[in-house]
C-alpha cells in the first residue's frame, strides 16, 4: 500500500536514509538559481521524497519547481510537485493505519473514517492542476510582499480518490447547510495564530468532482504533498486543497476565518485587477483559475538557428473550461500563428501544444496566448492585485536567431 | 523456480529490513519525515532591530520568509510586516521591539 522506500523512518532506516539524503543534499546545496526577478536567487535543495527543487522558505517549507521541468510532459512528476505550507508546525509523524478523517458539524451521522473505509468507497480520477494563488507573484510591477514565487507554483497531476460527494452523502447533510470547512494536520506554532482553514460552498463540495485524494500520478501523496489524504479542487486555487485533510465540518454559516474572510481574496471585478498601487473597494474570495500558456522548451535568451524550422512547445490551462487554442506570435504580438493541441487529458488538466517557426537572423519576442473554450483570453498587459494573486499575462520568451 | 523466487523475495524483505527498518510486522507504526536542516540566515548588523529579530521572527518561520522579500521597500513596509504578525497571526513580540525590529528590516533589506 505504501512505498515506505520513499519515507525516512525512525531507528535502523534514519542512519542509511540520511546518509543518501545528505551527500544529495550537500550536492544539491552548491547550486542554484537565479529567477528572473530582483533578489531572486534560489537554492535548489533536495528534500525526501523530492528532485532538487527551487527553495523559497525552509520554515514551513515552500518549494518551487525547476521550470524545465514543465517541458517533461503534461504531467507533473510526484518529486517535482511543488510545496506550499502556510504554518509551520507540519506533521513529521503519520501513522496511515491510525489516521482519521471525522466528518462532522450539521450532519445526520458524524464519521469518523480510516484511509481504509475511504479506499472501499467507489473511487474516482482526474487529471487537474494545482496552481498556488500568488504563482508569478515575484513579477509584479511594483511588487508586493508575500511570497516571491516565479512560475514555478503549479503542477498537473492524476488524482485518484473518493468524491467528497460520496463521503458527505454517507454522512446525510442536513437541510440549511452552507459551507463545508476542511482542515489538515498541520498547525500553528502560537496558539494565537489563526489555523489553516478554508470553506466551500455546500453546494460545490457535493458537486462530484471535488475530491478526498489518497493517490498522485499512481503513487501514494508525497508527504509534502498532504500524505496521506488531500482535498483536490478542480479549477480552483491551491488555497482550497487542503493538505493532510482530517476534519471536515459542515456548517450553516459562512465560515467566519481570517484565511477566508482576511486572505486570500481578490478584487470584486472582471479582471480580478486594480490600478498598480491601489487598493480595491470591494473584495472576494478567490476561486477558478484564469487562464495561461507558457513556453517550456525555450527558455529566455534562447539561441535558435535563422532561416531553420525551430520547434516551440509548452502548455496551456485554465479554471476548467477547457483550452479551445493557443496562438504563437513571433513578432511580439502584432502577428499570431495557431499551434497544434497534443492529447486532451480533460478540462482541468494542462494542455500541451507545439508550433514549428522559421525566423530571420536577429532578435525576436516569442509570445504565446491561450483562449479558453470559454473564450476567456489571457492580457497582453498583465494585470495587478495588492496580494499578487491570478497572475496570467500573455508571457514572452526572447530569441536571438543566427 | 518459485523457491527461488522466495528466497530472493525474503533476501530482498531483510536488505529492505535493514536499509530502512520496516517489516510486515511493523507496518502499523508511524511513518516519519525529517526536513533538511535550516540554513538562512539574517544580515548580521549593530542595528539594535538585529538581535530582536533574530529573537522574535524565527520563532514562526525561518529567516527566508524575510531575505526573499523584494529588496528596498523601506521602513514603512516592514513596519506593516511586524504589525500584521502581532494582530493578524499573534506573534508575541514585545511593543518596544516592534519599532526597532522595523528599522532594522528597513535599512538591511
Amino acid at each position: 500500500m505504501l512505498d515506505r522506500r520513499q519515507f525516512i523512518t525512525g531507528a535502523g532506516g534514519l542512519a542509511g536514509a540520511l546518509a543518501g539524503s545528505t551527500l544529495a543534499g550537500r550536492r544539491a546545496w552548491a547550486q542554484s538559481v537565479t529567477l528572473p526577478f530582483t533578489n531572486g536567487e534560489r537554492p535548489l535543495v533536495q528534500y525526501p521524497q523530492k528532485r532538487a527543487l527551487i527553495k523559497l522558505t525552509e520554515r514551513p517549507p515552500q518549494l518551487e519547481t525547476p521550470f524545465a521541468v514543465f517541458d517533461e510532459g503534461p504531467i507533473t512528476p510526484n518529486d517535482a510537485f511543488f510545496v506550499r505550507y502556510h504554518l509551520a508546525d507540519i506533521p513529521r509523524e503519520i501513522d496511515p493505519e491510525a489516521f482519521r478523517l471525522e466528518i462532522d458539524g450539521k450532519v445526520k451521522k458524524p464519521l469518523t473514517l480510516s484511509l481504509k473505509d475511504l479506499r472501499a468507497m467507489p473511487a474516482t480520477e482526474v487529471v487537474a492542476v494545482n496552481q498556488c494563488s500568488g504563482n508569478s507573484r515575484a513579477f509584479f510591477e511594483p511588487r508586493v510582499g508575500g511570497g516571491q514565487l516565479g512560475n514555478g507554483a503549479m503542477g498537473n497531476a492524476r488524482w485518484k480518490g473518493v468524491s467528497l460527494k460520496a463521503v458527505l452523502d454517507k454522512a446525510g447533510v442536513q437541510a440549511g447547510a452552507r459551507q463545508v470547512v476542511l482542515q489538515g494536520l498541520d498547525k500553528p506554532v502560537v496558539a494565537a495564530t489563526p489555523d489553516f482553514a478554508k470553506a466551500l460552498a455546500i453546494d460545490h463540495a457535493r458537486d462530484g468532482e471535488v475530491m478526498l485524494a489518497w493517490a498522485m500520478n499512481g503513487a501514494d501523496l508525497p508527504w509534502l504533498n498532504g500524505y496521506p489524504l488531500r482535498v483536490v479542487v478542480p479549477g480552483y486555487y491551491g488555497t482550497y486543497w487542503m493538505k493532510h485533510v482530517n476534519q471536515i465540518t459542515v456548517i450553516d454559516t459562512e465560515f467566519d476565518s481570517f484565511w477566508m474572510k482576511t486572505a486570500y481574496r481578490i478584487p470584486d471585478n472582471e479582471c480580478a485587477c486594480v490600478a498598480a498601487g491601489s487598493k480595491p473597494d470591494k473584495t472576494v474570495p478567490i476561486a477558478r483559475l484564469d487562464v495561461r500558456s507558457f513556453i517550456t522548451n525555450l527558455p529566455d535568451g534562447a539561441a535558435i538557428k535563422a532561416g531553420a524550422g525551430t520547434l516551440v512547445r509548452g502548455i496551456a490551462f485554465d479554471g476548467g473550461h477547457g483550452i479551445k487554442d493557443v496562438a504563437l506570435s513571433s513578432d511580439g504580438g502584432k502577428t499570431w500563428n495557431a499551434t497544434q493541441l497534443g492529447k486532451d487529458l480533460g478540462k482541468y488538466s494542462f494542455r500541451t501544444w507545439q508550433a514549428t517557426v522559421k525566423l530571420p537572423a536577429g532578435a525576436h519576442a516569442l509570445r504565446v496566448r491561450a483562449t479558453s473554450r470559454s473564450g476567456e483570453v489571457q492580457p497582453m498587459e498583465p494585470r495587478w492585485n495588492p496580494a499578487g494573486y491570478m497572475r496570467n499575462v500573455v508571457e514572452t520568451v526572447h530569441v536571438e536567431a543566427a | 523456480m518459485r523457491g527461488m523466487t522466495m528466497k530472493r523475495s525474503l533476501a530482498l524483505v531483510t536488505i529492505l529490513t535493514l536499509a530502512v527498518g520496516m517489516t510486515a510486522a511493523t507496518l502499523a507504526k508511524p511513518v516519519t519525515y525529517t526536513l533538511p536542516a535550516e540554513t538562512s540566515t539574517l544580515k548580521q548588523t549593530r542595528d539594535p532591530g538585529y538581535l530582536k529579530a533574530e529573537a522574535s521572527c524565527t520563532s514562526c518561520h525561518s529567516r527566508d520568509y524575510i531575505t526573499t522579500q523584494p529588496p528596498h521597500k523601506g521602513k514603512e513596509f516592514w513596519a506593516a510586516e511586524v504589525t500584521k504578525m502581532v494582530t493578524v497571526y499573534g506573534a508575541p513580540i514585545p511593543e518596544p521591539d516592534r519599532a526597532a525590529i522595523a528599522e532594522y528590516l528597513g535599512s538591511a533589506y
